[in-house]
Parts: structure tokens; sequence; C-alpha cells
């Protein structure tokens, strides 16, 4: 029992090793342990979905989760999606083409979501894509520019 | 930081867990999926000393559907009754609830068996454990025991576990043939907590009557609210849509809804008549599909 730990994980392919307080959560660690201020923190409780990151092959909320439970595991976040120099991936480049944010505060959490739904299925209808991005809220669009760019998104990436 | 300092451990087997929660007794928290544990460290509403990660334990991820009951670990997540092939077609009232359970991150994490042990008056699962009669297997330092889960809901967020117990296993048993199941509910947005939800269970005699009936309601009292005299009243019948209707009026009479800023009192019992119909009509049809 401890309340600092050494931690080894993969941030966006990169492999770090860090000490961090036990009750770090996930989202503040990689803002101010590894300056990756991709991820947005609004409530830090679950419910707005900001901070969304994917953990292995979930989608996970990092504010209620704590580094600790991150060892030995990887994490992507929405700066691992596309490189700085080369192209925007193509959920990036649907939700700039079809107004799916206007502060953008909460798009990382909603590329994340929009990820794992169309990693795991091609051709979503509406419904299912409202559903799975039920849990990200925005407080700027009305969400139907984002339902349009995760459609258009499904349409060009090409997942093989 | 958000979480009051804590001291946190990551055991890698049960025995393990036991100990330390046997020796710190009230102190300590298990930690399963956070989904719940999580919110109340960060506002600061929980303030444990120690913090048991159960996460790391090897094997305790399982669904398992081989004999007869669906036996669940302590670790399996939300998201794995929808990922599960057997479920949908052998305990359908589970597939049929877990949707509702927050958002695809919440259930990713959440464990079935943490939202059983949080019992959040308003949460879904403990609602359907309690109407397909589930058993709980519970273990601690003086040894293993099992509640029906009728039992192990003793008040708000209140359970029969001992602090220094672990819900190890839910058992969730066969549905009889010719029984058909539905959950129904109503939330403000979708993903958020029920203000009512209903889970019937109906099973017919052959001549088509209702042999026995469950509802089970959760949102209307402080732990998941049985409707006996509307189960009662429906069993020997014959299901019409006039019955149910009665039915509906004894359950809204029945249940003990309090007001809160979401809803009030006289909105829920209102919404456990609408929903008592929906749910007994659907799952009437079910059955009559099954048998
Ligand atoms: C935004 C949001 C929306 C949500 N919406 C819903 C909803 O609509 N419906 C719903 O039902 N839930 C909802 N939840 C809660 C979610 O389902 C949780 O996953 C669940 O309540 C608790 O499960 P957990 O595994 O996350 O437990 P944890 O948060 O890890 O633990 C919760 C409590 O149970 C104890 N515990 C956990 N597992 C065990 C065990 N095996 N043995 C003994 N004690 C244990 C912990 O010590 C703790 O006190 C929501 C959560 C969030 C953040
Ligand atoms: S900041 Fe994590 S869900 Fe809102
Ligand atoms: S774009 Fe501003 S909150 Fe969504």
């Amino acid at each position: 029992m401890e309340r600092r730990r050494t931690i080894r994980l993969t941030v966006n392919g990169t492999r770090y090793e860090r000490e961090v307080e036990v009750r770090k959560t996930l989202a503040d660690f990689l803002r101010y342990d590894l300056g990756l201020k991709g991820t947005h923190v609004g409530c830090e409780h679950g419910v707005c979905g900001a901070c969304t990151v994917m953990l292995g092959d979930a989608s996970v909320r990092s504010c209620i989760l704590y580094a600790v439970q991150a060892d030995g595991q990887e994490v992507l976040t929405v700066e691992g999606l596309s490189s700085p120099e080369g192209p925007l991936h193509p959920l990036q480049q649907a939700f700039h083409e079809h107004h799916g944010l206007q502060c953008g505060f909460c798009t990382p959490g909603f590329l994340m979501s929009a990820l794992e739904l169309l990693a795991e299925k091609q051709n979503p209808g509406e419904e299912e894509i409202r559903e799975a991005l039920s849990g990200n809220l925005c407080r700027c669009t009305g969400y139907e520019g984002i339902v349009e760019a995760v459609r258009a998104a499904d349409r060009v990436w090409n997942r093989s | 930081m958000k979480p009051a300092p804590f001291e946190y451990a990551a055991p890698e087997s049960v025995e393990e867990v036991l100990e330390l929660l046997g020796e710190h007794g009230e102190e300590a928290k298990v930690l399963a999926g956070g989904q719940s544990l999580g919110p109340l460290l960060n506002m600061r509403l929980a303030t444990p000393g120690v913090l048991v990660d159960i996460n790391r334990v090897e094997g305790l991820s399982y669904l398992r559907s081989g004999d007869d009951v669906l036996a669940v670990g302590a670790l399996a997540r939300q998201r794995s009754i929808e990922r599960s092939i057997s479920i949908p077609r052998r305990w359908p009232l589970l597939h049929q609830a877990a949707p509702y359970i927050g958002h695809v991150a919440i259930r990713n994490r959440g464990t079935i068996c943490g939202s059983l042990a949080h019992a959040d008056p308003a949460a879904e699962l403990p609602a359907v454990a309690v109407a397909l009669g589930a058993r709980l297997r519970i273990r601690g330092a003086r040894g293993e025991r099992e509640v029906e889960a009728g039992d192990f809901f003793v008040n708000y967020m209140t359970t029969d576990l001992a602090p220094d117990e672990l819900l190890v296993e839910a058992r969730f048993p066969p549905l009889p043939p010719r029984t058909g199941t539905s959950w129904k509910e109503v939330a403000r947005r979708h993903g958020d907590f029920a203000l009512v939800g209903v889970a019937a269970v109906v099973t017919l005699a052959r001549d088509g009557r209702c042999e026995r009936v469950r509802l089970v309601y959760t949102g209307v009292a402080p732990t998941p609210f049985e409707a006996g005299d509307a189960e009662e009243m429906l069993s020997g019948e014959s299901p019409t849509q006039e019955l149910f209707g009665e039915a509906a009026e004894r359950a809204a009479r029945d249940c003990e809804p309090g007001s809160d800023v979401h809803a009030s009192a006289a909105y829920r019992r209102h919404l456990v008549r609408v929903l008592t119909k929906r749910a007994l009509g659907e799952a009437v049809r079910r059955a009559r599909e099954e048998g």
C-alpha cells in the first residue's frame, strides 16, 4: 500500500515511466504530467464526457480513473489521432467540414466516443450514433453537425 | 487534486483482497469499475483511508453460462452484457435493461456486481437482480455465504455486505419455459438515472393464463420495490389490457416514491401506472412467442 507509485504506460505510442500520487486522475496525469492538454476536463464526475480517452480498446472517462490504474496499459488521446505534420484523422476532418464543433471544448471527447463506435461498426444508423454519443455534452453545436460529421467519417474512413 | 489522500492497494488474488478488507474494515473501500465511487471521491463525499482496487485480480471478469445458471464474476463489466451471445437469448431482461445504464464509456468500466453493491435506488441492475431471483455469493474473513437478491438490498445505498466482505459473484437462474420479460424506463435524458424503471417477468401457463408474474421497480423506494399485490392479482388470470390497468393502479398505490429535483412523487406514480401496463403487455407478448 502506498500514496505514490511508479507507473509504466504507453500513451499515443510513446512509452512513459513516471512516479505519481495514487489519487491523481488519469486526466490530470495526461494534462499535467505528460503535457497532453487535448484531453479536456469539464465536470470531473463522469457526466460530461469531455475527458473521454481510449484505454486499450474501450472508451473511458479519464476523470474517474486513476493514473495508477492505467499502469501497464495503452492509452490513446486526441493527440494520437493524427500527427501534427500529417493529414487529420478522417473523423477530425469530418468534424471540421461538417461544423461538428464551435468552441471545441467538447470535441476531443466526442472524437474518442465516435472513434470507438466507428471502429466497431460500419454504417451505423442515426439513432445508433446519437446513442453512442449520448454520454458527451456539447453546449454549442446543437449536435446536428456532430452527427453529420460522424456519418461522413463513416463513409470515408478506411478502417482496414 | 480532487480526491482526499488515500492509500492504494492493487492485490492480485481474492484472498489478498479479503485480507486487506479484514485489516482495514470501515476505512477501506473496494474499487471495482469506479463509476460510482470515482465521482464520490472526486466530490469528497467519500473519503476512505484505503482503496482496494480489485481490477488486477485474476479470473473475476467472467460471464459464465455453461450450466443453466449465469454466473457473473465481480469484474464483469456492464458492457459485456451487450456483447454476450447467450444473455439476449437466455437472460433477456439483463440485455433489455443494460443499455439504460449510463453511457458506453460508463458501461465499459462499470461492473455488474459493483452496481449491485452500490445499491443506488434509481439503478437498473438491483431491480433486475431481484426480478430474476439472482443469488449473490459473498466472501469474507469468516468464509463464504449466499444471499438472495431480494434480501440483499437493505436500505438507500445500503446492502447486506459487511465492510470486510466482497461480492464475488452474482448468479442468475434460468427462466422457466413460456416466460417473457420486459424493462421499461423513463429518464430525463438518455443515460441518466431512471425516474422510474420497471422489470416485468411473466410466465404463462399452457392455457395462456398468467402462472407467475414479477414486477420490480427502481426509483420509487429506497430499495428495489416489489409490487406483491399487483403480482398476486395477475397470477392465475388471463392477461388482458384491463387487468394490466388494474395491476398498474395497485402498484402505483403501493409504491413509496419520494419527491426530488427530478420529479414529484405524483409524477413518479403516474409513470408507474404507464410503464407497468407497457411492460406487462410486452412481457406477455414475448412469453407467447416463447411458448
Ligand atoms: C455519468 C454516469 C451515469 C450513470 N448512469 C447510471 C444509470 O443510469 N444507471 C445505473 O445503474 N448506474 C449508473 N451509473 C453508475 C454505474 O452503473 C456504476 O458502474 C455502478 O453504479 C457501480 O459499479 P462500479 O463497478 O463502477 O463500482 P464502483 O464505483 O467501483 O463501486 C461502487 C461501490 O460498490 C462497492 N463495490 C463495488 N464492487 C464491489 C464488490 N464486488 N464487493 C463489494 N463491494 C463492492 C464499492 O466499494 C463502492 O462502495 C452512472 C455513472 C456515471 C458516472
Ligand atoms: S470531465 Fe470527465 S466526464 Fe466530465
Ligand atoms: S463545441 Fe462548444 S461545447 Fe461543443
